[in-house]
């Protein structure tokens, strides 16, 4: 049997070192190879969705000893809440890179952070061995820190210092929960399935979440540690924020998923009110705040938080339907908000400016272009019958259902449901429809390449929102299966 | 036929395959695509039709199929099919096929068609969707598609600013009943714990009073927002920016049906509680005489209909209000034929004549006789006019609320003279005396005559299928109330001389008129939208003005980048900070891991 999981996660290795050994003399062989090599990843990764097992928990499991003295090991397994999100990166890799494809700046340079970035992304999802889940969480700042700094645009060093320290802040207090629970006598152990059997007691508990929180939260973001989300994704290359908005901020909130919710069960029912509090301020503020933006990526990326937030709300109300929710939107919003900043960037390309007042009529002159920003902008405000549906609902029932969250807080969320509406169709309204402006005029239409990229991210939004089981076949059980563990602590 | 009944599910799938193929070849089709598109409204029309035929002999569920989707969480979905959806479909199958056919002819000429129609397809499925569902998810998920479809038809013409804001209006509008509703099927999952109707039902009389109140009245809400009642009545006569067509199909026969049908579906739940049916009775007959008032003030024939719509709808809430959901079903298909007449009839008048400006019509009955003709059967039974549809089902819906409260009774009556007075009006102005406009007014082709005469005939005779109609919808059918009858006749023949008079001279410029005042107002819709905007738009855009520049840059960023710096001077590493210096970094990572780490170690050390 391959190691089909360390294949997954170190072919882009493999790919970043070749790539950035390649000759200066040929700069169009790096996203040649780059190309090639998250293709081949994405194969990989349906041989491995192919070859999953729906009811199977952990599976593919690779666990080999590692630093043997401290008892680290190497300890990889997808099950059905983690492999939606291993997808999720494997697809939007490709997309990455041929959205890229105009990089001429140190382009092996790029490619290989590019690809650094996948390795980083990967094993996040199926590291099982704390250790290991750390480096590669770690591992993924400092090729997003180079792709902002370098490649970004007007502010990019502002922005990427701010990415970098709010992020590294988030990470040194998990690090301590990390090493908290090695020292603890009841957990002694970085093995994440071990210590999720090991009963620790409930005050312990309560200390060790809030330092997760906190590296957690910052990634998600969360209300209040949301700030640097705009500014990297105003600074970042399309490809930056395309992964940062689908990979990135998911890294959070599946942190609380893999971490939080298993190995500190008590904690997790205990600090319930506040995170889901704190998701739905994120919810309203985060709709609200976008409703003022002029930039249209800092409304995407305020988008973001606010979506962010039915996810931490999901979470927090521990229920069936609310962890079904927490998943589907965050494989949902991936796909849709990849869309999002795709089209951005090609809006871009050709009329110069992402400034909202100064683009409209899109839909005379670029039809297509047009169409498909109304499709993810419908996809977004959580369309029935499209992707992001589903974990809305969920998430938003599984929340009211819950005994952890007063009603009054869903009340609330749901008002985003309606800002969300507001500030995308208003958008939509004033970009795409209406009379054309001149910065449209003459504009090309997208090309071929361009439709190939968005063409699977459409069809996945269909499909999923159609279809809801097509992703909840996968993380239902997996999420009755952490359930089931959490009840038996 | 038995075999057809079991395949419901097509009644959703067929038309949204239509919308699909329509979409990706309208432009080969050309011509031919109206027929195409014909197609999906015909199948459910057909399905309708056979399953009306069963349901005549067999009461309660015909045919129904289910799939779990979410075993951990218990979330199924299905279709089930009786005599209410029956009806439903051939409603609005039919309804939507004769607006296709007559599309056609209006629509010819336009670029885009092939959107128009899979917009129109679409919207079919939808609404297919939303009344074959068995549970709140397939009705929720229809619920919101019909609203996309409405957004996409209203915006057609894309490149009008006016069009596309009144699209936006309305989602928007409709959205914030939906919000109500979403709320409503969270609150019953976590009472029931499953969103099938056959479940809930079943469950409803477990439920604590003051919850089914409150379930019952967000659904209330949803309803009041996609039948535009008050407060969100607004978004429905800028609907009207829209191709008339779909005012006709969408705005005025079936989407705006669906909050009846909602009501009527969940009745078993809605009627337990009596705050929500007063509630209901109170918000219908209010809307009823406020719409039907702002009906006489408008000039655009469009507008008329759309407030009369309005003012319609509120009849039906009425009767759902007073407990009589088998008179608001009976209205609901009787105003879906003899309203979609009417617009269609507009449509064709618009069409003929060039303009929506009732002043600019007048003496059409001559250049346009069957659209002239069809015109007075419609508007005699909106008038309430007997026999024509609407005199039985507007007496049943009369009669139901004066037995619930004579008080709102009479407001309803006085809603009805309106309603005779402003379709008087505008029957006079713009197909009577002399012609006023510019143009060479003329009736349209076949493709557009067809349609008129079909819905004609349904507006003159569907009055006598009372009786069935309450039966399939598996409820009850009263008398005709004899005295209700003749006060309303009276009422109706009084209203409709009054309004006769008043079209007499209206086109002449009255500012000096002492009741300009109130006509400007009611022309304005009452100023629902000046109230909406200085209420809520102006003070939603201003707060989250504030929040971003004030709140999120002035105090949560600020606070961010103020203990980056505060950390920065204690640490008085500066120096190696701005360098970026990766080791610094590392180092400051492992000295902070390690001063928490020894505080937390102390906190937990009890533990």
């Amino acid at each position: 049997m391959l190691p089909l999981l360390t294949m997954i996660v170190f072919l882009p290795l493999l790919g970043a070192v070749v790539t950035a050994l390649l000759p200066k003399s040929r700069p169009d062989l790096p996203r040649q190879v780059a190309l090639g090599v998250t293709l081949a990843d994405l194969a990989l990764v349906a041989i491995l969705v192919a070859r999953f097992d729906v009811s199977g928990g952990f599976q593919f499991m690779e666990r080999a000893s590692w630093v043997p003295e401290a008892g680290i090991q190497y300890l990889m397994a997808v099950d059905g809440i983690s492999l939606p999100l291993l997808f999720l990166s494997a697809l939007l890799m490709p997309i990455a890179v041929i959205a890229s494809w105009k990089i001429d700046d140190r382009p092996a340079f790029y490619f290989a952070m590019l690809q650094l970035l996948a390795v980083g992304m990967n094993g996040v999802f199926v590291a099982l061995d704390f250790v290991l889940f750390y480096v590669f969480w770690e591992l993924v700042l400092v090729p997003m820190y180079f792709m902002i700094a370098l490649w970004g645009g007007p502010r990019r060093e502002y922005a990427a210092i701010k990415f970098f320290l709010y992020t590294l802040f988030g990470s040194v207090f998990m690090l301590v929960g990390i090493l908290a629970l090695y020292l603890h006598p009841a957990g002694g152990t970085f093995d994440m399935i071990a210590l999720a059997d090991s009963g620790l007691p409930a005050g312990f508990q309560w200390w060790v979440f809030a330092a997760f929180f906190l590296g957690f939260a910052v990634k998600v973001p969360v209300f209040p540690f949301h700030t640097w989300l705009p500014d990297a994704h105003v600074e970042a290359p399309t490809a930056g924020s395309v992964l940062l908005a689908g990979i990135l901020l998911k890294m959070g909130t599946y942190g609380f998923v893999r971490v939080s919710l298993p190995i500190l069960p008590e904690a997790s029912a205990s600090w319930a009110p506040f995170v889901a509090l704190l998701g739905v301020i994120s919810i309203v503020y985060g709709a609200a705040v976008a409703f003022a933006q002029t930039d249209l990526k800092k409304l995407v990326a305020y988008s973001s938080v606010s979506h962010m937030g039915f996810v931490m709300l999901g979470i927090a109300a521990g229920t069936a339907e609310g962890l079904n929710g927490a998943v589907a939107i965050m494989f949902a919003h991936g796909v849709i908000t990849g869309m999002l900043f795709l089209l951005v960037g090609m809006v871009y390309e050709r009329t110069r400016t992402r400034t909202i007042a100064e683009v409209s009529g899109l839909s005379k002159q670029a039809p297509v272009a047009a169409g498909m920003l109304a499709f993810a902008s419908f996809a977004s405000l959580g369309l029935p019958g499209l992707a992001g549906f589903p974990g809305e609902f969920l998430s938003l029932v599984g929340a009211w259902r819950s005994e952890l969250i007063a009603p009054g807080y869903v009340i609330v969320a749901a008002i985003g449901v309606l800002l969300a509406a507001a500030y995308m169709l208003w958008m939509v309204q004033r970009v795409v429809l209406g009379t054309q402006s001149g910065t449209v005029e003459g504009i090309t239409d997208l090309t071929r390449v361009e439709i190939a990229i968005l063409v699977p991210l459409v069809v996945i939004t269909i499909g999923m929102g159609v279809y809801w089981s097509s992703l909840l076949r996968y993380v239902d059980p997996a999420v009755g299966a952490l359930l089931a563990s959490m009840g038996a602590m | 036929m038995e075999q057809l009944l079991s395949y419901g599910w097509t009644t959703v799938a067929l038309p949204l395959a239509v919308a699909v193929v329509v979409a990706l070849t309208g432009r080969l089709t050309g011509r031919l695509t109206p027929y195409v598109a014909a197609v999906a409204p015909a199948w459910v029309l057909l399905y309708g039709a056979v399953a009306l035929s069963s349901a005549i002999d067999a009461p309660g569920v015909l045919a129904s199929g289910r799939t779990t989707w979410l075993a951990e969480a218990g979330l199924s979905v299905g279709w089930a099919v009786d005599g209410l959806t029956a009806l439903m479909l051939v409603v609005v199958g039919l309804v939507a096929m004769l607006v296709m056919v007559f599309s056609a002819g209006y629509m010819a000429g336009e670029s885009g068609l092939a959107r128009y129609f899979a917009a129109l397809s679409l919207f079919t499925a939808s609404m297919s969707l939303l009344v074959v569902a068995d549970g709140f998810v397939g009705l929720f998920i229809g619920w919101e598609l019909v609203g996309v479809c409405s957004y996409l038809l209203i915006g057609f013409w894309f490149t009008k600013p006016a069009a596309a804001k009144a699209a936006v209006k309305a989602f928007l509008t409709t959205r914030v009943g939906d919000v109500g509703m979403l709320l409503a099927l969270a609150l019953l999952w976590r009472e029931v714990g499953d969103l099938s109707y056959e479940a809930v039902f079943a469950a409803a009389g477990g439920i604590a009073p003051g919850v089914l109140t409150a379930a019952s009245l967000l659904l209330l809400v949803g309803a009041i927002g996609k039948s535009a009642q008050f407060p969100l009545q607004i978004w429905l006569p800028d609907a009207m920016e829209g191709p008339t067509p779909v005012s006709a199909l969408i705005h005025a026969a079936t989407m705006v049906a669906a909050g009846v049908f909602l009501i009527a579906r969940t009745w078993p739940l809605f009627s337990l509680s009596a705050d929500a049916l007063a509630v209901t009775l109170a918000i219908g007959g209010f809307t009823a005489v406020a719409a039907a008032a702002a009906a006489i003030a408008q000039r655009d024939i469009k507008k008329v209909l759309a407030y009369s719509t309005i003012s319609q709808l509120g009849f039906m809430f009425a009767a759902l209000g007073a407990g009589a959901w088998e008179a608001a079903v009976f209205h609901l298909v009787t105003h879906a034929a003899f309203k979609a007449l009417l617009f269609l009839a507009s449509g064709s008048v618009i069409h003929g004549s060039g303009t929506q400006d009732l002043y600019e019509m007048g003496g059409l009955m001559r250049s346009m006789p069957v659209t002239g003709v069809t015109w007075l059967l419609g508007a005699g039974a909106l008038a309430g006019v007997a026999p024509l549809a609407g005199f039985f089902s507007k007496d049943e819906v009369l009669h139901a609320a004066w037995s619930a409260d004579p008080a709102w009774a009479v407001v309803l009556f006085v809603a009805s003279a309106f309603t005779a007075f402003y379709t008087a009006r505008t029957t006079r102005l713009a197909f009577f005396g002399e012609y006023r406009g510019s143009g060479h007014p003329h009736e349209g082709g076949l493709d557009m005559r067809a349609p008129l005469l079909v819905l004609g005939a349904g507006a003159a005779l569907l009055g006598f299928f009372g009786g069935p109609i309450a039966e399939l919808a598996g409820g009850h059918h009263g008398e005709l109330d004899l005295t209700v009858a003749a006060v309303s006749s009276v009422i109706a023949l009084v209203g409709l001389a009054a309004g006769w008079v008043s079209a007499r001279g209206a086109t002449a410029p009255r500012d000096e008129a002492p009741y300009a005042r109130a006509l400007e107002w009611g022309a304005a819709g009452w100023k629902a939208d000046a109230a909406v905007d200085s209420l809520l738009v102006r003070p939603v855009n201003a707060l989250s003005r504030v929040l971003d520049a004030r709140v999120d840059r002035g105090v949560v960023d600020r606070l961010a980048e103020g203990s980056a710096v505060l950390a920065r001077r204690l640490g008085s590493g500066l120096a190696a900070l701005q360098s970026g210096d990766a080791q610094w970094y590392a180092i400051m990572t492992g000295a902070g891991a390690v001063a928490l780490l020894a505080l937390v170690a102390y906190l937990g050390r009890g533990l």
